[in-house]
């Protein structure tokens, strides 16, 4: 093997390393020292550390690596603060669809997950809220009803407990495997925000790359505030549909937080260094005066 | 008919010649008066909305609008709403509740347009604050699934106290070929997916997501228009009337209820 392939194999291990963190600690209870990432956007390698030291933000070129849900919830709660609720909420294979049992227990198994949206209450500066997170490497962050049901817990106790609601979501969309049962969660959890946006709740929900399909189109567009992380893809239908759709290349940057906020759907851009404290500044502007 | 798999009833659905949107209209409702446009950007052809007498009860409508040929399929874009046509429905919704009409719609698209102009003006905002008002309404909604019903861009018709569907409709998370090219590559295991993804009113009946079966002349709702809406018509009165008995606080409360509940789990409707 020349260097040039034992650097392709090296960043392909590290990528598997990446993939299956969880799996790796667990049943080898260490990573390696050395674990490295390339950046997607800018093609420099970084350490691991020196990635969540800079909370996976590129150093050099500052794109926005993906998180796990407790990477999230570590960057955004005060240490010691995240009481993770239905956490052992699992999915069933309600339509008896082929390969679905299997893809769970991988996904389970890669991501160390019991579904793709972890959620729970926590301090936020100091102030209490109720923060979800949504996490792609469970077959995409796709919502099905398990997800679906957990998104609307997450906003019912928030209601009840008169704490803020932060959502971040990073999804495919709806789950297939789940059918028409899935596209059902979109109501679900719209109905539910509503309820909770009358009943004077606060909800910022902060879109990460990917937010596509199904939860764009319920929940994560009814924010009070609508916040995206830098360069996430946003948008209902795929960039590839469109394209066979229309017959014709997408311009550079469409669909992009930045074109969003251009359009007039988000509120702002954030980047995760300032995420935490723009929310809690959000968080305590929006108090309700009694 | 019962014998018929998912595949045919999605090509029973999709027939030129079967009843769509207008047809009913027509037969059910008598001085429907269309009312366009979502007062901010344009009209929605795809989305057909007004308001109407009901034997004698003001409502409110909304529909797919399909074409029954190329050139008026071109002209309503294949039933392929526009954020337009989510905002023009939200703009008739809200008149509806000022004025305590019903409101009743009927459901027959492929989904939501995945164009350009469609993301750039905020498809999936305008789907969500259409299903997120739906939701909250005060007035009875009736909807029924009379041809197909693909992914969210019919879901947003579709957040109602009645779900209704014909016998040989379809309701999907997504149309069988963007199914299977979603899942594996290949969109022309359409057949395939169509059957896997239990899209048909029986399937969602037995799981809780709809609350009717409307029954079809044999052979489908094509070779006898009239008598299907007829059959349409008896059922969605029924509800619509029943409905307008509720109290508006228990309406919102039962029609959260409803969709909360929905997890997947077989179950006998023995409540709605």
């Amino acid at each position: 093997m020349d260097t040039f392939e034992i650097k392709r194999h090296k960043v392909e291990l590290m990528k598997y390393l990446r993939k299956n963190l969880e799996f790796v600690k667990k049943e080898v209870g260490v990573l390696p020292e050395n674990m490295i990432e390339k950046c997607p956007s800018c093609r420099t390698v970084f350490s691991y550390k020196e990635l969540s030291e800079n909370l996976r933000v590129c150093p050099s070129c500052g794109h926005h690596f993906k998180m796990t849900a407790y990477e999230r919830i570590d960057m955004m709660c005060d240490e010691g603060s995240f009481h993770e609720l239905a956490a052992g909420a699992v999915s069933h294979d309600v339509l008896d669809f082929p390969e679905y049992r299997r893809v769970l227990k991988e996904a389970k198994q890669q991501s160390g997950l019991n579904e793709a949206y972890v959620f729970g209450t926590c301090r936020i500066n100091a102030r209490h809220a109720v923060i979800g997170v949504l996490d792609s490497s469970f077959i995409m962050g796709s919502m099905g009803s398990v997800v679906g049901e957990k998104i609307a817990l997450s906003i019912e106790i928030a209601q009840r407990k008169k704490y803020p609601l932060v959502i971040f979501s990073a999804s495919g969309g709806a789950r297939m495997q789940e059918g028409t049962v899935s596209l059902m969660q979109m109501a679900k959890t719209a109905s539910a925000i509503k309820r909770f946006d009358r009943a004077g709740g606060l909800f910022i929900s902060i879109l990460t790359d990917p937010t596509t399909g199904g939860v764009l189109a319920s929940y994560a567009s009814l924010g009070d505030i609508i916040i995206a992380e830098p360069g996430a893809l946003i948008g209902f239908a795929g960039p590839r549909v469109i394209e066979q759709t229309i017959g014709e290349k997408l311009p550079e940057g469409f669909q992009r937080s930045e074109y969003l906020l251009e359009h007039g759907f988000l509120d702002m851009i954030v980047d995760r260094i300032h995420m935490k404290e723009t929310v809690a500044k959000l968080m305590s502007l929006n108090e309700r005066r009694s | 008919m019962a014998q018929l798999s998912a595949y045919e009833k999605l090509g029973l659905a999709r027939r030129n010649d079967r009843p769509r949107t207008m047809d009913y209209i027509d037969q059910m409702f008598s001085d429907f008066i269309e009312l366009k446009g979502d007062r901010c950007y344009g009209d929605d052809p795809a989305v057909v909305g007004g308001i109407a007498f009901y034997k004698g009860i003001p409502v409110t409508v909304l529909g797919n609008r399909r074409g029954k040929n190329v050139e008026e399929n071109l002209r309503f874009n294949f039933g392929m709403p526009n954020p337009e046509g989510y905002r023009k429905s939200q703009r008739l919704a809200r008149q509806a509740e000022k004025f305590g009409r019903p409101v009743i719609c009927f459901i027959d698209t492929p989904g939501a347009y995945p164009g350009k102009g469609a993301e750039e003006r905020g498809q999936g905002q305008a789907i969500a604050e259409n299903i997120a008002l739906f939701s909250d309404l005060s007035v009875p909604v009736v909807s029924i699934v009379i041809g197909e019903g693909g992914s969210g861009g019919a879901l947003a018709f579709g957040a109602a106290d009645s779900v209704l569907m014909m016998e040989n409709a379809v309701y999907e998370i997504l149309s069988p070929e963007g199914f299977a090219s979603i899942l594996w590559r290949n969109s022309s295991l359409a057949s395939r997916a169509c059957r896997l993804m239990k899209p048909t009113a029986q399937d969602l009946k037995e799981l809780g997501i709809i609350d009717e079966i409307v029954s079809e002349p044999p052979g489908g709702a094509h070779t006898d228009p009239r008598a299907a809406i007829k059959n349409a018509d008896r059922a969605v009165y029924g509800h619509v009337t029943r409905l307008l008995k509720e109290d508006p606080d228990a309406l919102v409360e039962n029609r959260y209820r409803k969709y909360r509940r929905i997890d997947g789990r077989r179950r006998q409707m023995q409540h709605t």
